[in-house]
C-alpha cells in the first residue's frame, strides 16, 4: 500500500526507531570522519556526531523531546559502560597498585583546581550566579554533575551542556599539551584527561593507549565522588 | 563442574553489569548518598571479581578472555556515542550560548587546560618520591 511521504514523515518522526538509528549513523559518519583525519584530535568524533544530529534537528523542527524518546536508548548505555571499567581495573589492578598515592594527590589537587578555577574565571567573565551554578561541576560525568547542580537549585539540562563541551574541549587538548609538556607516562596523561574531561576524555584516551584509558576511567570515578563532595561547600563559600 | 561458574553468554556479562548498576543505583538513594549509582556499581564489580575473578576464569594469569572481557571492551570503545544524545541538547540552549557565550569559553577552556596541568604534574610529582625504579611506562 502506497503511502503520501507526509505520512510516512509522521510516522517516521514519532518512532524512536528513527533518531535511534540517526544517533548511530552519525557516529559511524563521525568515526570515519576521525579515521580519516588519522586521529587528529581537533577532528572529534563525537563534537562532529553532535553537531551533525544538532543540524539534523534544527532542519527539520524536531523537538528535543522527540529525538530523545529514540536516542534515550544509546543515553542509557553511559550507565552500564562505566560499571564495566571494573573489568579492565580488576586485569590492571598490579599497575594501579603501584600508581595509588600519585593517583590520590592529583585528585584532590585536580578536583580543586576544575571547580575553583572554572567559578573564579567564569565569575571575573561576568557570568550570572545560576550559570556559575551550573558551572561548577562541569568536569565529572553527566549524570553526578546533573544531580550536583540539582541539589544546589541550578539548572541540570544547562550543566549537562557544559559538561559535554568541557569533555569534548579536554579531548582535543590534552594530546598536544601533553607533548608539548613533554609528557610521556601514558598513566599520569590518562589520569588527567579522565580528571578534567570524564567520559569524553576516557574516551579519548582509550583510543590513544590502553593504560591511558584506564587511568582515564579510575580518574572519572574517583573525581565524580569527590566532586560531588567539594562542589556544594565550595559554592557555599564562595558565591 | 570447571565452566559451570563462568559466563556462558554474552546476555549474562551484560546482566551482570545491569546487576551491578542496579545494586549501586539502590544504594545510593537508599542511604541518600552523593556518590552516583554507576560508580559504586563499578566498585561493586571491582571487589566481585577480586573475590570471585579467579573462579570466573578471570584470573590474573588466564590468557582467555570472557565474555565479560568482550562486552565491556565493546561498551569502552564506543563510549563517545554515549553523550551524544545529552550533547545534542544543546539545541534547547542556543540563546544561553549567545548570551555568555565568551564568558562560558573562556572558564571552560582556561579550567581546562589548568586541571589538565595541575593534575599531571602532581602525579608526576608524587609519582617521582613513590616509584623508585621509576619505570617509564610509555
Amino acid at each position: 500500500m502506497m503511502d503520501t511521504p507526509f505520512s510516512l514523515w509522521v510516522y517516521l518522526s514519532t518512532t524512536p526507531l528513527t533518531w535511534l538509528t540517526l544517533t548511530v549513523a552519525a557516529w559511524i559518519v563521525a568515526g570515519r570522519i576521525a579515521s580519516l583525519a588519522r586521529g587528529n584530535p581537533i577532528v572529534n568524533p563525537v563534537l562532529i556526531a553532535i553537531l551533525l544530529v544538532s543540524g539534523l534537528l534544527l532542519a527539520t523542527r524536531t523537538s528535543y523531546e522527540s529525538y530523545f524518546q529514540g536516542a534515550q536508548f544509546v543515553h542509557f548505555l553511559l550507565g552500564p559502560t562505566t560499571v564495566a571499567i571494573a573489568v579492565p581495573l580488576y586485569r590492571n589492578r598490579a599497575i594501579v597498585r603501584r600508581n595509588l598515592l600519585p593517583m590520590l594527590v592529583a585528585l584532590v589537587a585536580g578536583a580543586l583546581v576544575a571547580v575553583s578555577s572554572a567559578l573564579a574565571i567564569g565569575a571575573a567573565a561576568g557570568l550570572p550566579k545560576d550559570v556559575l551554578v551550573a558551572l561548577a561541576p562541569k568536569s565529572v560525568t553527566a549524570g553526578v554533575a546533573m544531580a550536583i547542580t540539582e541539589r544546589l537549585g541550578g539548572a541540570p539540562s544547562v550543566t549537562a551542556i557544559l559538561v559535554i563541551a568541557t569533555g569534548i574541549l579536554g579531548a582535543i587538548i590534552v594530546t598536544p599539551l601533553m607533548n608539548a609538556m613533554r609528557i610521556t607516562d601514558y598513566a599520569a596523561r590518562g589520569f588527567a584527561v579522565g580528571l578534567a574531561s570524564h567520559g569524553i576524555g576516557t574516551a579519548r584516551a582509550f583510543s590513544v593507549n590502553p593504560i591511558a584509558g584506564l587511568f582515564a576511567g579510575i580518574a572519572m570515578g574517583l573525581n565524580a565522588v569527590v566532586t560531588s563532595i567539594l562542589v556544594p561547600i565550595i559554592v557555599q563559600y564562595c558565591l | 563442574m570447571p565452566t559451570a561458574g563462568r559466563e556462558r553468554s554474552v546476555i549474562q556479562a551484560i546482566g551482570v553489569l545491569l546487576a551491578c548498576q542496579l545494586v549501586g543505583e539502590i544504594v545510593a538513594r537508599g542511604l541518600g548518598l552523593s556518590v552516583p549509582g554507576p560508580v559504586i556499581g563499578l566498585v561493586l564489580l571491582f571487589v566481585g571479581l577480586v573475590v570471585f575473578g579467579r573462579h570466573l576464569g578471570l584470573g590474573e594469569d588466564t590468557t582467555e578472555t570472557s565474555h565479560l572481557d568482550r562486552v565491556s571492551n565493546g561498551l569502552l570503545r564506543e563510549f563517545g556515542l554515549f553523550f551524544i544524545p545529552a550533547g545534542a541538547g544543546v539545541v534547547q540552549y542556543l540563546g544561553l550560548v549567545t548570551r555568555h557565550g565568551f564568558g562560558l569559553a573562556l572558564a571552560l577552556v582556561l579550567s581546562t587546560v589548568l586541571t589538565l596541568v595541575v593534575t599531571v604534574w602532581v602525579f608526576l610529582g608524587v609519582a617521582k618520591w613513590t616509584r623508585p625504579g621509576r619505570p617509564p611506562k610509555a
